[in-house]
């Protein structure tokens, strides 16, 4: 494994349990992240379908309307009653930081005279229909724009659960092990190291010993008694 | 101070104009995707978009799904409800868990 390219040296093992601590800590706080930040994105997500669902019908019904009126009337007709909207849209963005992803705010002005006067013709060339397809898109307006806030929350949301998992997976299923390999490697190496110059000097000893008393050549001088007895 | 934009068939978004939204009646794919860029750069937050006219774009629509702004959103246009809408959000439970655990197969 990776565990060749380390020095087996004491600096070295301090590192390495250094970073095994720092990378333990780190998947453990990375975990939590990731589990807070889906459970949020799944109580979003169910939301977000649930208004989804509602705004696509409400769409539905206000086009019904849009499709009547259009029969009814021609489409410069349609046009012309469409020229000079009374109405000017305009939002402000403000971020919110849900588990350290900028999530947006929209907060919407509009610029009108009066906030329910939102049809921009006279009611003389116009059909009724089109009428109720703007009642009901006006009313419908402020849930579009949850809608918006909550699609584009999930969109980034599902990005940084993606980001936190491999991360997760990376400390977890690589980092983690190989440090952990490394830290046996270097401990073991550095036991082999230290048992071999032990031998050595207990070699050295003997060797002097052997030097000092001629240990060797006195019992090879002495008959063998034991073996006779 | 940022726009709201409304994209796709003029059938389908004409009624949006009445609300103070700026609409950008487009059917054709290639300019609907320099719509789409320039709308981006020119300080527009929110883009509602048809359905009929996402499915052509997709694929510009998915660079901009990263970036905080703008929030692109499928709407359904006058021909009716596609339902790509609804797989978008499927598809990012999916990116997020790793399955879809909230749609089911229904």
């Amino acid at each position: 494994m990776a565990a060749s390219n380390v020095n087996p040296t004491r600096m070295e093992l301090t590192r390495q349990k250094k970073k095994l601590q720092t990378a333990l800590k780190g998947h453990k706080l990375l975990k939590d992240k990731r589990d807070e930040l889906m459970r949020r994105f799944l109580d979003l997500v169910r939301q977000d379908k649930v208004l989804r669902e509602e705004v696509e019908a409400e769409i539905k019904e206000a086009n019904k309307s849009f499709v009547l009126a259009g029969s009814q009337m021609s489409k410069e007709a349609v046009s012309v009653a469409f020229m000079a909207p009374k109405q000017e849209a305009s939002v402000d963005v403000s971020t919110r930081n849900v588990m350290s992803v900028e999530i947006p705010v929209f907060d919407t002005h509009f610029r009108g005279s009066d906030k329910s006067d939102f049809y921009p013709y006279g009611y003389a060339f116009t059909s009724a229909d089109l009428d109720e397809g703007v009642g009901r898109l006006s009313k419908l307006l402020p849930k579009l724009l949850k809608l918006a806030e909550s699609e584009k929350s999930c969109q980034l949301m599902a990005a940084e659960i993606e980001k936190t998992r491999r991360r997760v997976n990376a400390l977890e299923h690589v980092l983690i092990p190989q440090t952990e390999e490394n830290i046996r490697y270097i401990t073991m190496k550095l036991d082999e190291n230290e048992r071999s110059s032990q031998v050595r000097l207990m070699k050295v000893k003997d060797m002097m010993l052997e030097d000092a008393h001629h240990y060797k050549e006195r019992r090879d001088a002495e008959p063998l008694k034991e073996d006779v007895s | 101070m940022y726009k709201i934009a409304v994209m796709g068939d003029w059938d389908s978004i004409y009624g949006f104009k009445a609300l103070g939204l700026d609409t950008y009646p487009v059917t054709d794919p290639e300019e609907a995707e320099k719509t789409l860029h320039a709308l981006a750069d020119d300080k527009t937050a929110v883009i509602y978009i048809t359905e009929a006219l996402a499915e052509k774009i997709e694929k510009t629509i998915s660079e901009y799904s990263a970036s905080p702004l703008p929030a692109i959103i499928l709407i359904p246009g006058a021909s009716g409800n596609t339902g790509k809408g609804l797989a978008l959000v499927k598809k990012s439970v999916e990116q997020a868990v790793g399955s879809d655990i909230i749609f089911g197969n229904d």
